[in-house]
This record gives structure tokens, C-alpha cells and sequence, in this order.
């Protein structure tokens, strides 16, 4: 039973059964196991990203077009600066972790309580950062997308379209942001005006609807701005780089089935593909939730510690095994950032 | 019942001082490493659209690589997996390969099957 022990071991340290599986504790040899099985469920999720990725591969959006943005330095471009800094605090915190084993190992109480200290504060900006990403991503550009017949057109952006009182103003923004506007002055009765309020009304509170309530209000809405006789000056830019003008036919294509996206949700998102958004939602959420358990049982050992229970003891082990599980959460960022941003 | 936790513990659960600055000192050098990797891998996503000659393709491979590095640095120096029981460092390692191996094989297979 080579496996057994290569060292003697007192009775005190043995296992109930009065042997030591491959001479370690219990515990940490459980901690082990449970990380191999949740390696694989992350392992399922990545895997299930890459088999969307190659059959939606026309339509995937590449992550460093949709995460480039800073906090404070507004729409500059920083292709995935943000995501690389967020790997970097929990590659950080992953070392003041590692320090505090360490520390622990030489029973330095105090080395503990500041690198484990350190260790919750990195968790905690990491989980700060996860959460402006994500609701950067939920809020989307200004520009926003066009999806006509379940596709993103990305580079119809729409800003606003609306009919007001006295006319019909449609806002759009090209590609690089900049703002086209067309303004129609109407000679509208009362009545007209009134039916316009309502249904502008009820299309620019669209998220409190279903689909089905929806509908026919955008139906209405669009008949009624046939029925003026208008129609929208959509920029479309083709490959030579200019802007043209849609034909008619094409606008009224797109006015019957276009529809604005900005952001993303789990139903469709602006980027591309609804089933990227999904999987950032589900794959970074299940993460998140990790470094968020991280940081509680983070938080209740260095309690302990600093209560002087572990002193007590005798040893710190139980800062090596919330130790394992803190590395593994830093092990499977480092794969979510390969295989969700970066490929 | 008595918890058993509470008294048991790992041969390895101490070291001296000198061991410690030791392994403190490969603590640094590793997160130097894995500090460098990624500032290298966030760099070749930004110019490697702009190279001439290079593919996606060989880019996307050296992530894999780089990505699996630093795992391996990670797993081997800060979970101490390198420093335990050959036997334990198998136990955890082949049943995680194996499964991600098939998981990845039926993924492919199944994914290239045409639709009757």
C-alpha cells in the first residue's frame, strides 16, 4: 500500500479508519474531489460555448468588439483591457491567498489576517467589476442594433424613432456614432395627435408589454405612419465604406420587421447571436456566484482566525482548504477569459 | 460524535522559516509569470488582427497554450498540488482529463453528425 503513507504518521493525524489515504487529511482530500466535479460542470458550460460559437460562427460577435469600454474614460476603445484587469485583481487575490497558506503553515496569525484580509478585498473588487460589466453589456450602446427576420443588423443603429405632436423626428446613429436625424413636419388634427401620443407612448414603455400586447401597437403605429405617407431615411453603409440611402422597398421592409435592440437580455441582445448573451449571462453568473461564496467563506475563516480558533488547534488547514477552492475559482476565470473572450 | 476535522491534519501542514521564504520567493516569480501571460495574451488578441500572414487560427492555439500554462502553474505552485502525493496528483488529474477529453470528443463528433 504504497500510497498509504511515505512518512510515518501518529495516530492523532490518522483517519478514522486508522489509515491516511494518500497522506492527507480528509478534508482536503474531499475538497479535491469537489473540485474535479465542478471543473466539469464549467467544463460542460465552455464546451456547450464553443459548439454555439462554431454553429452561430457567422453571427457570434467577437468579445473585444463588445467589451472595450473603462469605467470613467466613457467611449474610448479598449479592447478587453477591463476583462484582463479583472483577471489580473483575482490573479492577485489568488497570491494573497496562497501568501496566507503560507503564513498559516508557519503559524504567523497575524501574516494570515492580512493576506487573508486582502485576499476578501480582491474578491470584492472582482464581484464590483463583474457587476459594472454586466450591466455594461445589459445597457448596451447608444446606437443599438436593428434585427430584422431574428438578425442583428449592427450597422443600422437606431437612436430614437417616435412621432411627436407636431412631426416625425427618427434619430439614427451610423457605425461610428454619428447622429443622423429627420425631422418631418405634419399637419396633424386633434385627433390624430392624440391616437400618436397614445401609441408613443405605449411603444416607448415596450418593456412593460409581452410580445403579443406589443404587436399590435407596433401594427397600429406603423399604419398609421404609412397612412401619413412617411417613410424613414435609413443610413445603410455599403462595402466601399459610403452611405446610402435605402430604396423605399427596403426601408419598408425593414419598418414591418426591423426592430430596435439595445443591450442585451436573455430573449436577444445587440451584439449578435441571442445564445451569447446566454452564455454570458449563465457562464460568468456561475462564476460569479463562486467568487461570491469564495468571499462569504473567505470572510468566516479569517473570522475564525482572528477568534483564534484555528490557534487553538494546532494548525491552519482549514485556511489551505478554503485556499484550494479560492484558487479554483482564480483557475476557472482564467479559462472563461480563454475560451469566452479571447478565442 | 466527535468531528474529526477538527483534530487531523496533513503531514505538510507546517514549515520552517527558511522553507517559507523558499516558497515565497516561487510564489513571486509564478505570479510574475502568469501576471506576464496575460498581458501577453490580451496584447496578441489586439495586434494579431492586424498581422499580415498570421491566422487566427495559429493565435487561437497559442491562447489554448498559454491558457493551459498558466492553469498548470496555478494547480502545480498555488493549490499545492505539485507538493503532494504522486498517487493524489493522479487521482485528480487523469478522471478530469479523461471526462473533459470525451466531453470535448462528443461534442465534435456529435456536432459534425449530419441531421437525417
Amino acid at each position: 500500500m504504497g500510497s498509504h503513507a511515505s512518512k510515518q504518521i501518529d495516530l492523532n493525524t490518522l483517519w478514522g479508519g486508522k489509515i491516511s489515504p494518500f497522506s492527507v487529511s480528509y478534508g482536503k482530500m474531499m475538497m479535491w474531489f469537489f473540485l474535479v466535479s465542478d471543473a466539469l460542470t464549467f467544463s460542460g458550460l465552455l464546451i456547450a460555448v464553443g459548439f454555439f460559437r462554431h454553429k452561430y460562427a457567422n453571427i457570434w460577435p467577437v468579445s473585444e468588439e463588445v467589451f472595450h469600454a473603462l469605467p470613467f474614460m466613457g467611449h474610448k476603445h479598449f479592447p478587453l483591457i477591463y476583462v484582463a484587469l479583472m483577471t489580473f485583481i483575482l490573479i492577485v487575490s489568488s497570491v494573497t491567498m496562497v501568501l496566507a497558506v503560507e503564513a498559516g503553515h508557519r503559524k504567523d496569525k497575524k501574516g494570515i489576517i492580512k493576506w487573508l484580509f486582502l485576499t476578501v478585498i480582491g474578491g470584492l473588487f472582482f464581484l464590483l467589476s463583474q457587476v459594472w460589466e454586466w450591466s455594461h453589456f445589459i445597457h448596451g450602446s447608444d446606437i443599438g442594433a436593428v434585427k430584422v427576420h431574428g438578425e442583428i443588423l449592427k450597422e443600422y443603429g437606431i437612436k430614437e424613432q417616435s412621432i411627436v405632436g407636431h412631426g416625425v423626428i427618427a434619430q439614427w446613429a451610423d457605425a461610428d456614432g454619428h447622429k443622423l436625424e429627420y425631422i418631418e413636419k405634419l399637419p396633424l388634427n386633434e385627433a390624430q395627435k392624440e391616437k400618436i401620443e397614445e401609441l408613443t407612448h405605449h411603444l416607448h414603455h415596450a418593456s412593460d408589454y409581452t410580445p403579443e400586447e406589443l404587436a399590435p401597437i407596433n401594427k397600429e403605429y406603423l399604419a398609421l405612419m404609412e397612412s401619413l405617407g412617411l417613410h424613414l431615411r435609413l443610413p445603410s453603409k455599403a462595402e466601399d465604406g459610403k452611405y446610402y440611402i435605402l430604396t423605399k422597398e427596403q426601408q419598408k421592409a425593414l419598418l414591418r420587421t426591423g426592430k430596435p435592440v439595445f443591450g442585451a437580455n436573455l430573449y436577444e441582445n445587440e451584439y449578435g447571436a441571442k445564445q451569447y448573451g446566454q452564455f454570458f449571462f449563465f457562464v460568468t453568473g456561475f462564476h460569479g456566484f463562486h467568487v461570491f461564496s469564495g468571499v462569504i467563506i473567505n470572510l468566516l475563516i479569517l473570522i475564525n482566525v482572528v477568534k483564534g480558533r484555528y490557534d487553538k488547534r494546532g494548525h491552519y488547514e482549514m485556511v489551505e482548504k478554503t485556499g484550494l477552492y479560492w484558487h479554483f475559482v482564480d483557475l476557472v476565470w482564467v479559462f472563461v477569459f480563454t475560451f469566452f473572450y479571447l478565442v | 460524535m466527535e468531528r474529526d476535522d477538527v483534530i487531523e491534519y496533513s503531514l505538510d501542514a507546517h514549515h520552517s522559516e527558511e522553507e517559507g521564504k523558499k516558497i515565497r520567493s516561487k510564489i513571486y516569480k509564478v505570479t510574475l509569470a502568469l501576471s506576464v501571460l496575460t498581458i501577453i495574451e490580451v496584447g496578441l488578441g489586439i495586434i494579431a488582427s492586424g498581422w499580415y500572414g498570421v491566422s487566427w487560427e495559429v493565435v487561437k492555439y497559442t491562447f489554448i497554450v498559454l491558457t493551459i500554462i498558466k492553469a498548470y502553474m496555478i494547480v502545480m505552485t498555488f493549490m499545492h498540488l505539485g507538493d503532494e502525493r504522486k498517487n493524489l496528483r493522479w487521482a485528480v488529474i487523469i478522471p478530469y482529463l479523461f471526462f473533459a477529453a470525451y466531453l470535448i470528443f462528443i461534442c465534435l463528433y456529435e456536432g459534425a453528425a449530419k441531421m437525417p
